[in-house]
C-alpha cells in the first residue's frame, strides 16, 4: 500500500487543515441544533 | 495506506493540543529514550534458509515436556495448514506457497519477545515480565486470566488453556529461559539443521542480518522485521520474500506499545485532580445560585409582606378612622335626634302636657348606650 | 399483612416462571463452566480471547451502568433537583449493574477467585486494565454506600442512616471521578491494539468517546427504565415521582440529544484527525456508518423532536434506540471491529452457553431490582425521610 503522506510534517498539516473546517462547521452546526432543539421552549415552558 | 497512519499515530498525536487529558502522546512529549537492556538476546530467523523440517517444533515440545502432539513431528502434511502457536505448542512453522516461485517458504512462529511488550504492558498483576537475558517471561502464579495479554500482543501470540477449568495457564515460548541461563542454546535454535535461527545478543543479530542482506541484496528483501516493529523484537527475521506475503503484519507501527496507552493513564491523575476542582466548583456555584434564588425569593416575600403589612394598617387605620368618624356622626345625629325629638316633644307639652316625661326618657337611652 | 394471601396465589407469573427458567439454566451453566473450564461452553480461542462476557456484559454493562453518576451529578453537582426522584433508581440500577458486571466477570477470567490480586497483591500499574479494576473496584464501593440509604430506611437503622446521609456530597463526587476514569478507560484499553481493532473505531480519542457515550448512555437508560417501571412496577411509584419523571424524560432527553450531536461531531473530526476517510467507502465504512448515523445520529434528531412535541413516549422510545446504538457501538469496539483483519473462518461468534449465561445474568438483575423496588424507598419517598429522595 502506498503511504499516503511521505512526511508528518505534511500528514499534519493536511489533516489539520481538514480539522479546523470540521471545527468551523461544529461552531455553526452545533448552536443550529441547539436551536432546534431548543425552539419550542419557550411556547411551551418546560425547564 | 494504512501504514502510514499507524506509524505516525504516536507522533500525530501529540499535535492535538487541545485533547492533551486523554491522548496517548506522553512519551512523545518528553525527549526520554529507552533501548532495553544491554546485551539482551534474541535470535535471528533466517526465513531463506529453513526447510520447514518441523525439528524445532519437536525440540521445544521435549525441552518444555509439552504433551505429545496428535501428529508426529515427522508429519509434514501438517504445514498445509497454517497454524499458529497453541497452549500445547509454543511454536510452529507454516509453509507459504508464493505466487511465481518454485520453492515455498517455511515461517517459524513464536513470541518474538519484544523489547517493550504489549503483553507486559497490559497485564495487570504484572504475571508478564520483560527479563534482563531478553526473554519475556510469565508467572503462572499471578496470573488471573483475563487474557488482556493476548488482546494486545500485536503478533497474535500468547495462548490459553482453555479447557482447564481449575488452573489455566498462558503459555508461550519462553526463549528457553531456563536453558539460556544455565548457558545452553533454545532448544529450536541448538537442534536446527539448517541454521535458520541463530542465537545471540540482540546487537549482534542486527548486524548479522545487516550483513547477510548487504552480502545477498539480490536474495533478501532489504527489512529486518522486528528491528522495529511495536519498537522493537529481541526475535527478528529476515526473508527472501516479502513479509507480507508471509503472513507477518507490515502495519504494525514502530510504536513501542506502552506508548499507545501512556497518554491515557497519563491523564488519570491529572482527571482526578481537575474534576474535584470542577465539580466543587459547579457544586459551589449551583448552591450559590440556590442561596441567591433563596434569598431573593425572601427579600421578595419580606418586600410583599411589608407591603402588605404597612397597606393593612393603613386599612385599619382608614377603618378605625371612619367607624370612629361614623361613631361620631352617629352620635351626633341620635343627639340631634334626641334634641329634636325633645324640641318636639317640649312644643307638644306646651299643647299635650301629660304624654311628655316617658317618651323624653327614652329617646336619651340610645345615645348614652353609643357613648360607652 | 393480610395481602399476603392473594399474593401467595400470583408466585407463578408469567415474570417468575420465565425467569424461574433462565435461572435454573444459569445454574446448569454455571456448574459447566467451572467443571469443564473456558473451552466447554465458549467459543473463545488464541485469537478472540474476549466475547460476550467481555464486550456485552462487561463493556455495555458498564456503559448502560452510567446513570448512577448522570443522575446524581445533575441532581446534586448541576442542583437540577427536579431530577431528584430519579436519582435512587438510577443507583441502584447502577450498582447492580457494576455488581453483576463484576459477577459476570467471574465467569469469564480463568481464575475468578484472583480477582482481587491486581488491587491487593500485585499492582500492574502500566495496564489501563489495571485502572479499570481498581476504579470499577472502588466504585462498587461507593455505589453500596450510595445506596445504602435506601435499605437504611428500610431496616428502620436510623443512626447508620444519618451518618450516610452526611457524607453522601462526597460519595457524589467520588463517584463522578470514578466513573469519569473508568468509562474512559475501558476505551483507551483498546488504545494497545492499534493493528487489531479497524482504523475506523480505532482512534486516539477513544477514551473520549467512551466518556461522553457513556454520558448519553446513562441518560437514555434512566430515561428507558422509567418507562418499564411504569409499565410494571405503576404501583410502587408515588404521584410526584411519576409526574417528575415526565421532567426528568424532557430534561434528559434534551441534554442527550445534544450531547450525541457533539458526539457525532468529534466522531467525524476523529476521522478527518487519522485520515481514515478512504474507509467510509469499504463495507466497514457502510458499518460504521450504520452505527453513526442510524444510532447516534438519527436518535438525536427524534430525540430532539420528542422533546419539542413534549412527546413522552417518543423520548422513552429513542433512549431504547439510543441504548442499542450503544450496544453496538461497544460490540463493535470489542468483537466485531477487532480483529477485522482475520480471514472469516477464525472470527468469533458466541456459542449458545455464552449467550444463555449473559440472558441469566441480565435475567438475575431484573429479578433482584424487582425484590429491592418493591420492598425498599426506591420508586417512592420514605414517609420519614421525605425530602431526602
Ligand atoms: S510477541 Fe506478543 S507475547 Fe511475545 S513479547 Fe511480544 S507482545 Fe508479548
Ligand atoms: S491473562 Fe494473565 S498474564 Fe495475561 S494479562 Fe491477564 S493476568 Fe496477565
Ligand atoms: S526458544 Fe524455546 S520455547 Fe521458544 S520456540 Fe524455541 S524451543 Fe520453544
Amino acid at each position: 500500500m502506498e503511504p499516503d503522506y511521505n512526511t508528518l510534517q505534511e500528514f499534519i498539516t493536511h489533516t489539520k487543515g481538514i480539522a479546523y473546517l470540521l471545527i468551523a462547521v461544529a461552531l455553526v452546526a452545533l448552536p443550529l441544533f441547539w436551536r432546534f432543539l431548543t425552539g419550542r421552549d419557550d411556547k411551551k415552558k418546560t425547564f | 495506506m494504512g501504514i502510514s497512519r499507524r506509524q505516525f499515530f504516536g507522533w500525530m498525536t501529540a499535535a492535538i493540543g487541545s485533547q492533551v487529558a486523554f491522548r496517548p502522546d506522553a512519551k512523545a512529549a518528553s525527549n526520554k529514550h529507552f533501548t532495553g537492556y544491554p546485551g539482551s538476546m534474541g535470535v535471528l530467523h533466517d526465513i531463506s534458509r529453513c526447510i520447514g523440517c518441523r525439528k524445532c517444533e519437536a525440540a521445544c515440545n521435549q525441552v518444555n515436556s509439552l504433551l505429545p502432539p496428535d501428529r508426529p513431528f515427522d508429519d509434514l502434511s501438517v504445514l498445509a495448514q497454517k497454524r499458529r502457536p497453541h497452549a500445547n505448542s509454543y511454536t510452529v512453522v507454516n509453509r507459504f506457497d508464493l505466487a511465481g516461485r518454485q520453492l515455498p517458504v517455511f515461517v517459524k512462529k513464536q513470541c518474538n519477545h519484544c523489547q517493550e511488550p504489549a503483553c507486559v504492558s497490559a497485564c495487570f498483576v504484572k504475571a508478564l515480565k520483560k527479563t534482563k537475558t531478553g526473554a519475556v517471561e510469565y508467572d503462572a502464579s499471578l496470573c488471573v486470566g483475563c487474557r488482556y495479554c493476548m488482546v494486545a500482543c500485536p503478533f497474535n501470540i500468547p495462548s490459553y488453556e482453555y479447557n482447564n477449568p481449575l488452573t489455566p495457564e498462558v503459555t508461550k515460548c519462553t526463549l528457553c529461559q531456563p536453558r539460556i541461563q544455565k548457558g545452553l542454546l533454545p532448544g529450536c535454535v541448538e537442534i536446527c539443521p539448517k541454521e535458520a535461527l541463530t542465537f545471540g545478543t540482540r546487537d549482534e543479530l542486527i548486524q548479522i542480518a545487516r550483513q547477510r542482506i548487504q552480502e545477498f541484496p539480490d536474495r533478501y528483501v532489504n527489512h529486518i522485521y522486528g528491528e522495529n516493529e511495536m519498537g522493537g523484537c529481541n526475535w527478528m527475521y529476515i526473508s527472501n520474500a516479502p513479509f507480507a506475503d508471509l503472513g507477518m503484519s507490515e502495519d504494525l507501527g514502530i510504536t513501542p506499545a506502552p506508548a499507545l496507552t501512556s497518554g491515557a493513564l497519563a491523564a488519570v491523575p491529572v482527571v482526578v485532580s481537575l474534576w474535584v476542582v470542577f465539580i466543587n466548583g459547579i457544586f459551589a456555584i449551583s448552591k450559590r445560585k440556590e442561596q441567591v434564588a433563596a434569598e431573593e425569593k425572601k427579600t421578595a416575600v419580606d418586600q410583599a409582606l411589608k407591603t402588605e403589612q404597612t397597606r393593612l394598617n393603613d386599612t385599619v387605620a382608614q377603618l378605625k378612622e371612619k367607624a370612629k368618624a361614623d361613631q361620631e356622626a352617629a352620635v351626633k345625629r341620635e343627639v340631634k335626634k334626641a334634641l329634636e325629638d325633645a324640641a318636639k316633644q317640649a312644643a307638644e307639652i306646651q299643647t299635650d302636657p301629660p304624654e311628655a316625661s316617658p317618651q323624653s326618657s327614652e329617646t336619651t337611652q340610645p345615645g348614652k348606650q353609643e357613648s360607652e | 399483612m393480610t395481602q399476603s394471601t392473594p399474593r401467595e396465589k400470583t408466585v407463578l407469573t408469567p415474570f417468575n416462571v420465565i425467569s424461574g427458567i433462565i435461572i435454573l439454566i444459569g445454574v446448569i451453566l454455571t456448574i459447566l463452566r467451572f467443571a469443564k473450564g473456558l473451552g466447554g461452553v465458549t467459543n473463545l480461542d488464541d485469537n478472540n480471547p474476549w466475547g460476550i462476557w467481555i464486550g456485552f456484559d462487561l463493556m455495555c454493562g458498564v456503559a448502560l451502568a452510567a446513570g448512577g453518576y448522570v443522575t446524581c451529578a445533575t441532581c446534586y453537582i448541576f442542583g437540577l433537583k427536579k431530577f431528584k426522584c430519579a436519582v435512587r433508581p438510577a443507583i441502584l440500577t447502577a450498582f447492580l449493574g457494576y455488581a453483576l458486571v463484576v459477577f459476570a466477570l467471574n465467569y469469564d477470567v480463568g481464575r475468578p477467585w484472583r480477582l482481587p490480586y491486581p488491587i491487593f497483591l500485585s499492582q500492574g500499574t502500566s495496564s489501563v486494565l489495571f485502572e479499570v479494576a481498581l476504579c470499577v473496584f472502588l466504585y462498587l464501593t461507593v455505589l453500596l454506600l450510595e445506596f445504602s440509604p435506601a435499605a437504611f430506611e428500610w431496616l428502620d437503622w436510623k443512626r447508620a442512616r444519618h451518618i450516610i446521609g452526611k457524607v453522601s456530597m462526597v460519595l457524589v463526587i467520588f463517584g463522578i471521578i470514578l466513573s469519569t476514569l473508568h468509562q474512559s478507560s475501558l476505551g483507551a484499553i483498546f488504545l494497545i491494539v492499534p493493528s487489531k481493532l479497524h482504523p475506523l473505531w480505532y482512534s486516539g480519542y477513544i477514551a473520549v468517546y467512551f466518556f461522553i457515550s457513556s454520558i448519553f448512555a446513562g441518560m437514555s437508560m434512566v430515561i428507558f427504565e422509567h418507562s418499564l417501571v411504569a409499565r410494571f412496577l405503576h404501583d410502587k411509584i408515588d404521584k410526584e415521582h411519576d409526574i417528575e419523571s415526565q421532567n426528568v424524560a424532557l430534561g434528559f432527553g434534551k441534554a442527550a440529544s445534544f450531547l450525541m450531536a457533539g458526539y457525532l461531531m468529534i466522531q467525524v473530526i476523529g476521522i478527518a484527525i487519522d485520515n481514515d476517510w478512504k474507509y467510509l467507502g469499504t463495507r466497514w465504512g457502510l458499518w460504521f456508518l450504520v452505527e453513526m448515523i442510524g444510532f447516534v445520529g438519527l436518535p438525536a434528531v427524534v430525540y430532539a423532536i420528542g422533546v419539542r412535541e413534549r412527546n413522552i413516549k417518543l423520548i422513552q422510545r429513542t433512549a431504547g434506540w439510543t441504548v442499542l446504538g450503544i450496544i453496538l457501538n461497544r460490540l463493535n469496539v470489542s468483537i466485531i471491529a477487532f480483529n477485522w483483519q482475520l480471514p472469516l473462518n477464525q472470527r468469533y461468534f458466541p456459542s449458545f452457553p455464552e449467550i444463555m449465561t449473559t440472558v441469566f445474568i441480565i435475567t438475575l438483575g431484573l429479578v433482584i431490582f424487582k425484590f429491592i423496588a418493591t420492598r425498599m424507598p426506591i420508586l417512592y419517598a420514605h414517609p420519614d425521610y421525605p425530602d431526602d429522595h
